[in-house]
Order: C-alpha cells, then structure tokens, then sequence
C-alpha cells in the first residue's frame, strides 16, 4: 500500500521538488497541498517543506502560520497524524505551537548552506525509526534563521521527555554545542530538531529530503524520509502511529 | 544650469543619434519618444558599438534550438530535453548599491530563462573585485555576496559555481556577472514573437514605479516635470518572492498553452518588451498606458515606459485564453493586466485616454479622444537601431609598465636561490584569488531541487537531470590578467578553460555563452580590446567546434582614472550522458599513477605567481595553440570514457603547483613526484601556460592512457604516485633553486608539504584576506611571498 504524503505549498515554498523527490525514492505518493485550501486529500501524513513562504518578510514562517492550510494541518496533528517540518517547515511549525521553541538568525548573521552531520537521539520515534543506528547522518543545511531556542527549564523537559530527536554532531561524532564546529548556526545543546509532546509532529532545520540518493552526494537523509512514509501508511491503516502519546490537542 | 543641455544629450544620446532618430521618424522625436530612443540605442539594449563585431561569432550547431537574439541560449540534449542559458552583467548597479545590483542581476538572469519556458535549475555567479584589503571593496564584496544569496537563496535556485577574483583593475568598478541555467521539454521552448494581430498584451508580475529610471537616470534632473525630489530615480529592487511567483505562473502559463510568447522586463522595461517582440513578430502595438499598473501615483509616462521595476513580464495571448490566463495568475497572487494590442501596422504607438482612464475600447481600438503619445516603428527600436563602427587601435605600449620600486627581472628567475619553492606554494594557497571561496559559497543555497552532485568548490558543476542518467556540468571562467596584456589571448583562454573544466569531468561542452566586460568604445584602444576580444573568442570558438549561443555586452566600465582589464567572462554548459562516470578533480587513492599531459611552455606574465612576486613580468604571457587544446580535450574525454582516470585537474592559476596542491587537499591524500623542470622551475611549477592536465590512474592503466595520449598527439609524463601525508615534488634539471643543487646533486630541489599545511593555507586565505576571521588564529598562508627576495 502505498502511502499519500501531503507536501504544503506556500507561495515561497521552494523545497517541495526535493521533498516530493525524497517522497517518492521512499516509495510514497507525494500529495502537493495548497495554501488557501483546507482540503488535506486524504492523506495520511504531511511533510512542510523548505523555503521562504510567503517571503518570509516579517519573520520566518510567522505568515504561513495564519494561512488556511495550516488550520487544516493543526487538525491532522491533533488527531496524532504524523507532520514533519523541514527548514522553513519547522519554523511555521514553532510559530504555529505545533513543536516547541523557537529559530533565531544564526549566530554568524549570515545564510549557512554546508554539509552538516546530525546524530539521531533515539531511533524508536515516528521520524527515525526507519533510521538503522545513531550515527551521524549526513546532509546539508541551508538557512539563515535556524539557532534552536528554548529557556533552560524547557531544554532539560524537552531532554527528559525524549522530544530532542537530532542533534548536531562534531566531525568526531560528539555532540555539537553551541560554539563547536559541527554546529552550522549556534543552536542549544546542539538541538538540530524536535518534536511535540505527543509525539506526533517534528520539525528539524537540516535537510534530509535533499540527501536521498548516492549521486547527491549522500543518502543518510533517507531513512527520516521513510519513517515519516512508514508512520503515514501506520496511520492510515490503524489510525494512529507507535511511539505518540495520547494527543492533547496538538499542542506541546 | 541643466536646463541649457539639449534634451537628447541630457539623455545620454549625441548629435549623430538624434539625427538619425529623425530620419527613422521622418519628423522631429516628441520627448518620450526621444525617451524611448534613449534606452534602446543604450550599449546594453542596442549593442551598437559591439553589433559588427559580434556577427563573427560562430552560432551554428546542430543541437542549438534558439540562439543569439533570444532570451537565452537552448540547446538540445536528447530524451526531448533541453538546456537553456545565458550570462549577463549588473556591474554599474552593483556598484552603487552593491545589496540589490546583485539580487536584481540574478533576478534578470532567472528571468530571461524561466521566459524562454525553462524552469531554472542553477545559478553561477561571476564577481571581480579591487583590492580585498580596502574597507571599500569590503563592502561591496559583503553586499554582492549578501545579495546574490538574498535572491537565489529564496526563490529556490541554487548558486552552483562561479568565480570570485580580485585585482586592482577593478577597484573602482567591480563586475557582477549572473548566469543561469535552465530546465525544460523542448515542446515547452517559447520565443518572445509578437504573432497575430489583435492579439493581446498581458502586463504580468510586480506593478510598476519609478525605481531604475536607468539610462536616462538624467532625466529627473532634466526638463521634465518639476523638481521633486521624490521623483529622483533609485536602483532597482529586487523581489525573489515575487519572482519565485512569476516562475511558477509563467511555467504554468507555457505548459498549458495558454500564451503566444512571453519576454521578460528588464532594461528599458515595457518599452523595450513591446518593441522587441513586436520586431520579432513583424508586427507593431497599441499600448494603453492607462492600463499599466502602478506602483505609485503621478508617474509620468516616460517614467511609466523606461521604468526598470523588477519582477515583470509580458506576455502575448489570444483573446479567447485570458480569462484563463488572468485565473493562473490570480491563484498565483500575482497583478495582470491587458496593457494593448497586436496590429498588423508595424510600430509601436503609445496611447492615454482622454481622461487617463484608458485609451483602447473593448474591440481593442482607440477610444475617441485617445491621445497618441509616441509612434515608432518597432524595428528603428530594436533590430534596425543605430550602429556604430568604432574607431580601432592597438595601444602603442603593449605591457604593463612595472609598478614603482619593483623589480626589472623577469620573474622566471624565481624563485631565487635558497627560496623554499614550498614556501612560494603555501603562499600562492593561501592568495586571495587562489584560496578556498567556502567563506563566500557557504552563504548560498547550492542544494536545492535535489540535483547538485558536485557545488562550488572544487571545479566545474555538475546536475544530475531527474529521470535520467544524465547530467549537466557548467563553469564560468574569464582571464583578464593575461587580457590585460593581449587581448586576444585572453579570450581565447578563457575558452580553453572553461571547456577544459567541462572536459575533465568527461561531459561534452555544448556551448559558449559570454559576458564582454570592457571599457568606453569611443575610445579607440578600448575598443581595440573588445575588438581583439571578439576575435579571441571566436577563433576558440571555431577551433573547440562550440556555438556561441548569447551573451551580453557590458562597456564603460571605467572609473576615474582606471579602466578595468578586459574581462571577457565565458560560461558553459556541458552534457555527461552517465553521470556515474564522472570524473572529479581530487586525489581518489593510495599508490595511483599521477601523469602531466600536455607540457609547460615559457612565459609568466599574467600568472598569480608573477601577481604576488610583485614583479612587471617583461616576458610575453605563454600563448595557446587551440588545435593542440581541442586534442586535448578530446583526449580527456576519451580517457574518462573508456573508464582510464580516476582524477582529473587542469593547469590553471597558479600552475602545476597548484593544481597538485588542490588535488591532495581535495583528496586528503599527498603524493611522491618528480618533475623535470629545466632551466626554470618557476615556470614547470607555477607557470599557467595552458593546454595541461594532472590525471590520476590506477597504475595498471597508466600504459594505456599514454598511449590514447600519444594517439592524440598529446606528450605525457609520468610525475609519480599519490599516498602519504605530504605533497612531495622533486624537481630535476639544470633549474638551480637550493642547496642540493650546491652539493652536486642533479636534483636542484624538492617541494615537500604536508598536506595539512596546504589545506589550512588554502581554508583561510580569503576569509583572512577579507577580514572575516581573527586574524591571530593561524600563522601559514598569507598575502605576500614569505621571505621573498629577488636575484641579482
């Protein structure tokens, strides 16, 4: 059974070629969702993807969050449908309340496009369960505003609570703190993404779709692909995904 | 006191021009049209100084499907696939407003491709800047760099490659040259042709304002209207979120058929879209000025036709497809509006209502009382405007006069005695111009659409084509030191390189677009450049069997006191029918055979080695033999075909040295060699006389690759083998560089460094040299050769 993930389309959007390329090479039916629209078509589970929506004028997804699609998506999520957020995916998540935090401007000030390495922090989440073992993945970052934020208290809850899913790594395969080279924009205790309470919804800055085959370069992105498929197909089939928690409305 | 200029010269025009748009009239020119003459007898719209010398381009191919007078270049690469480029300068904006000279130049760029129903795929970006050192070209560097990510970065087209170069010859006029490379189904190829009268004019995109009143930037000083200051022109500025909008609306426009043509707006803004596509079509236009979307109250209507506003094109349809066409652009958030009417009448006539609030009727004619504001034959805009045949002469004094209080010598005799020729290659690593541009690619998204397979970095790009096997390798390259000293060989250089960087990869270059960056045509040793230029670029054109497929011409680029070294700045595009066959430049393994093709010729005038010597090369720079190139290149290709390299780098700036030293910092890897460098190892090791590779071979290939080699005619020498933590070159001959030479050894010198030396040379130079890291963090590498004294 072939699994109906929806791709959002802002305008501005302009990773949704890689993510419907990564869809597909995970052997899902990537389902490309509008806007203005609040008609998810269906599908079992939803990827937002990188770039600028709406201009990202005022502040990185602080528009999108408003727009009538998000509504929709704030729905699925409270209903413990599987969302992943990706770059400009996961800021219109934080801006939403949909994941916890927030993304600030870099620490350098500048646009930040490399390869990073991110190491998993646990592999039994509805986003990396189809990851083999916590080694650092490769794939590359591109973006201006992706230094994780959160208060201390919130940090240590989100650590306790197993919400931290990927951290950034050195090249020795520690883990990157803010100051430390494998950290590409200063985010705290190396936080590269997260998830909400109930389990259900991730955003992560780096950019896995992008990192699905050999010939680009890497294809360690794949398997969070995959376990966002594998999730979307569980949650179709059963109504729900292992590994969340009773939803309380999808918030965190 | 400006009021006393004649208009027209106020305009940028002069006596024999406004002469000749009387002729063209048959009558006196009204003001806006002298307006509209203006913009479009501008260099950059009517390249009529450089017009006789760009027909002796070769354009023919068999794979070209639209060539020179289109947007863009498109050629076909098989699988009903093809690919669409050009390049084109925005040097002049980004040197007054650095932010969005850039950001526009790539919009302008995008745009001429995405027109031509291409979706853009990648971006390269050509820059040269003054000394990296002055807080000036900080500034510009930071703004430029900061603007072309601005851009690209969010409307979702990765910058792949490019050049960032510094030379004091540009201090006062930096170049900013974009090029894009675009996507699309050959069904879907579009040219912008105002066919079939009665048909409309769709206005679509950002609305208009007064921003980039560009040739006629006078104007708002002159005798129009009053002198409001809040009329005074500003540099154009730029959008990519719109833009992004517009790529998407204009593809889907394309795709489902829904348009005649479609042309961007870029200089000279609607006049220039309305007369060039009614020229192309045969046909004239009725524009409504009332109808054009404004940005702000009280624009004038010269100001409303040369308005450079960006994020705007226009499209010709059917009556029968607005309603369609006006959907796609609702649903994509973006303004549209009929702006006029196809006739069958060749000229283009400007018209307003009687009341401002609209000249043409719903059957597309005037209303009564329409006013016609301009009338002029489309073709005296576009194909038949002025030409100019320059006045032509070769400088009396050829070379450079040595700068004050540098040496005489000619700098093949470095280095000197005793001078560790390592220490001249940590330098040369570390230079501004020969170090890692990681400090600057890393601010732009390189990664977007899942096609990059190699990014900046290391060499020519290469994009995967989804669906296929196939890919697209791409490079921009543009030698103006050696152009500085002959013109002529330095665009057929700048030819071989580029194609050379397409070749090692083992794509087939497919074809040549390029930007002509040079000085004021008036002048007769300017235009002797160009002119040289032109004939460089064409002879390597002819001899590498590659169509010239467009380009733009950028002239004036002066500033005073100085004029920047010619510049002719050549993109291409190759094709690799497997990618899994491709070939990168960095050291693949241990105990490979490490082989030089091709051999050195004498001559360093124009090198990076002669550049920080700080030597007045008295030699000639070494020249090229094209044929000797071609076979090159066929031979590399071949190579990699039959599946013989491992590795591959050519013989670029900073010589041979150089290219090893990338090869083993790329690679991780270091390597044992012997280089036989006769009487001058300054020239075997940094020397950039052209036509030479460094190839990487699995040892048990090696005999065959010298013999495709000498097959090809192409001499070979086996330098030795990679593996181990250091660069190690022993150089052999009668070349005496240090004390083993004095021991009676026939080995004059070696070069030995270890690999982690050059790499943190090569990592910190530009950053350093632009003031981008603390400046205490490191001690290798640096600005100037250590220690350097000059024989005699």
């Amino acid at each position: 059974m072939t699994a109906r993930v929806g791709i959002v389309l802002f305008p501005g959007s302009n990773r949704d070629i890689d993510a419907a390329n990564a869809l597909v090479v995970a052997g899902a039916e990537p389902v490309r969702l509008w806007h203005e629209s609040v008609d998810l078509e269906g599908v079992s589970g939803i990827l937002i993807p990188g770039g600028f929506a709406y201009g990202d004028y005022l502040r990185a997804g602080v528009i999108a969050r408003f727009s009538p699609v998000m509504r929709a998506v704030a729905e699925f999520a409270g209903r413990g449908g599987p969302v992943l957020g990706i770059c400009n995916g996961f800021q219109v998540l934080a801006e939403a309340r949909l994941v916890p935090g927030a993304l600030l401007r870099n620490r350098g000030l500048r646009f930040v496009s490399r390869q990073v390495a991110i190491l998993p922090d646990r592999l039994d989440s509805p986003f990396t369960r189809e990851v083999a073992e916590r080694r650092p993945l490769r794939m590359p970052v591109a973006h201006g505003e992706g230094c994780y934020y959160a208060d201390e208290a919130t940090l240590d809850a989100l650590e306790a609570d197993g919400s931290v899913l990927w951290r950034y790594a050195n090249p020795d395969g520690s883990v990157a703190g803010p100051d430390d080279p494998g950290n590409p924009n200063g985010s705290l205790r190396g936080i590269a993404g997260v998830c909400n309470a109930a389990g259900n919804v991730a955003g992560l800055m780096p950019h896995p779709e992008t990192a699905v085959e050999a010939v680009l370069g890497s294809d360690d992105g794949l398997g969070i692909i995959r376990s966002l498929v594998v999730s979307a197909a569980e949650y179709a089939a059963t109504g729900r995904v292992a590994g969340t928690r009773q939803p309380a409305g999808g918030a965190a | 006191m400006t009021a006393e200029v004649p208009l027209h010269i106020a305009l940028g025009l002069v006596d024999v021009e406004l002469d000749a748009v009387r002729a063209k009239l048959g009558r006196e020119p009204n003001d806006l049209e002298l307006a509209m003459f203006s913009v479009m007898w501008s260099e950059h719209c009517s390249y009529k100084s450089s017009r006789p010398l760009l027909r002796t381009l070769p354009t023919k191919g068999k794979d070209v499907v639209a060539g020179v007078g289109e947007q863009a270049g498109v050629i076909s690469i098989g699988d009903g696939l093809a690919v669409a480029f050009k390049i084109e300068s925005h040097n002049h904006p980004s040197a007054v407003e650095p932010y969005q000279g850039a950001a526009t130049g790539v919009g302008g760029i995008l745009r001429d491709v995405f027109a031509m129903g291409a979706r853009p795929i990648a971006v390269l970006d050509a820059l040269r800047f003054g000394n990296p050192e002055d807080p000036r070209t900080r500034h510009l560097v930071d703004g430029v760099v900061r603007g072309v990510g601005g851009y690209g970065n969010c409307v979702g087209v990765p910058t792949v490659g490019g050049e960032l170069v510094f030379d004091p010859s540009y201090q006062g006029n930096p170049l900013v040259n974009v090029m894009a490379i675009g996507l699309l189904e050959e069904g879907m190829l579009t040219r912008a042709s105002a066919d079939g009268p009665g048909n409309l004019v769709v206005l679509y995109g950002s609305a208009t304002g007064r921003d980039g009143i560009g040739g006629a930037s006078v104007l708002a000083s002159a005798t129009f209207g009053d002198q409001d200051p809040s009329k005074r022109p500003s540099v154009q500025v730029g959008d990519p979120f719109a833009e992004k909008l517009l790529i998407e609306a204009t593809l889907e426009l394309i795709a489902r058929q829904l348009v005649v043509s479609i042309q961007d707006l870029g200089a000279a803004g609607i006049t220039c879209a309305t007369c060039e596509t009614a020229d192309r079509g045969g046909t004239g236009m009725l524009v409504d000025l009332d109808a054009i979307p404004r940005r702000e109250p009280g624009l004038e209507p010269f100001e409303v036709m040369i308005s450079e506003s960006q994020e705007r094109m226009v499209a010709i349809v059917e009556p029968a497809q607005w309603a369609a066409v006006r959907e796609v652009c609702d649903r994509w958030g973006i303004a549209s509006a009929v702006i006029g009417r196809v006739t069958a009448e060749p000229d283009v006539v400007v018209l307003t209502g009687p009341h401002g609030d609209g000249a043409l009727g719903p059957d597309g004619r005037p209303v009564a009382g329409a006013v016609e504001l301009a009338r002029i034959p489309a073709p005296a805009l576009a194909s038949e405007a002025i030409v100019f045949d320059r006045e032509s002469r070769a400088p009396a004094r050829r070379r450079q006069a040595p700068a004050p209080g540098s040496p005489a010598e000619p700098v093949a005799a470095l280095p000197v005695r005793g001078q560790d020729p390592g220490a001249v290659l940590l330098a040369l690593l570390g230079s501004p111009n020969l170090s890692s541009r990681r400090a600057v690619f890393e601010q732009y998204d390189s990664h977007v659409q899942a096609n990059t397979v190699d990014g900046p970095g290391h060499g020519a790009a290469v994009l995967r084509i989804k669906g296929t096997s196939k890919a697209l390798v791409a490079t921009t390259d543009g030698n103006a030191p050696v152009g500085q000293l002959d013109p002529w060989l330095g665009a057929a250089l700048s030819v071989a390189e580029a194609a050379r960087n397409v070749s090692i990869t083992g794509a087939r270059p497919l074809g040549v677009t390029n930007c002509l960056n040079y000085g004021d045509p008036t002048r007769p040793e300017a235009f002797w450049a160009l002119a040289e230029g032109v004939r460089g670029l064409a002879d390597a054109c002819v001899a590498l069997g590659l169509p010239v497929t467009g380009g733009n011409v950028s002239l004036y680029n002066e500033a005073p006191g100085s004029a920047i070294a010619p510049t002719p700045e050549i993109g291409i595009v190759g094709l690799l029918d497997d990618v899994a066959t491709r070939v990168g430049p960095a050291f693949r393994g241990d105990a490979s055979a490490v082989l030089l093709a091709g051999r050195a010729t004498p001559g360093l005038a124009g090198s990076e080695y002669a550049r920080l010597a700080g030597a007045a090369p008295q030699d000639d720079p070494p020249s090229i033999d094209l044929d000797l190139e071609a076979r090159l290149q066929a031979f590399v290709r071949e190579a990699i075909a039959r599946g013989l390299v491992e590795s591959c780098q050519d013989v670029s700036a900073g010589g041979l040295a150089v290219a090893l030293a990338e090869m083993c910092v790329w690679g991780g890897r270091g390597a044992r060699l012997r280089l036989g460098v006769g009487d001058s190892p300054a020239v075997a090791l940094f020397g950039e006389s052209p036509s030479r590779l460094v190839m990487e071979a699995l040892p048990r290939h090696a005999p065959a690759l010298e013999l495709l080699a000498r097959h090809h005619g192409i001499v070979t020498e086996l330098l030795g083998t990679t593996g181990g933590p250091r660069l190690v070159i022993e150089l052999a001959g009668e070349g005496a560089t240090g004390a083993a030479e004095e021991r009676g050894s026939r080995i004059a010198d070696a070069l030995e460094v270890a690999v982690e030396d050059l790499r943190h040379a090569w990592d910190h130079g530009l950053p350093r040299a632009l003031g981008w890291e603390d400046e205490a963090a490191d001690g290798a590498g640096g600005a100037a050769l250590p220690g350097l004294e000059v024989a005699g």
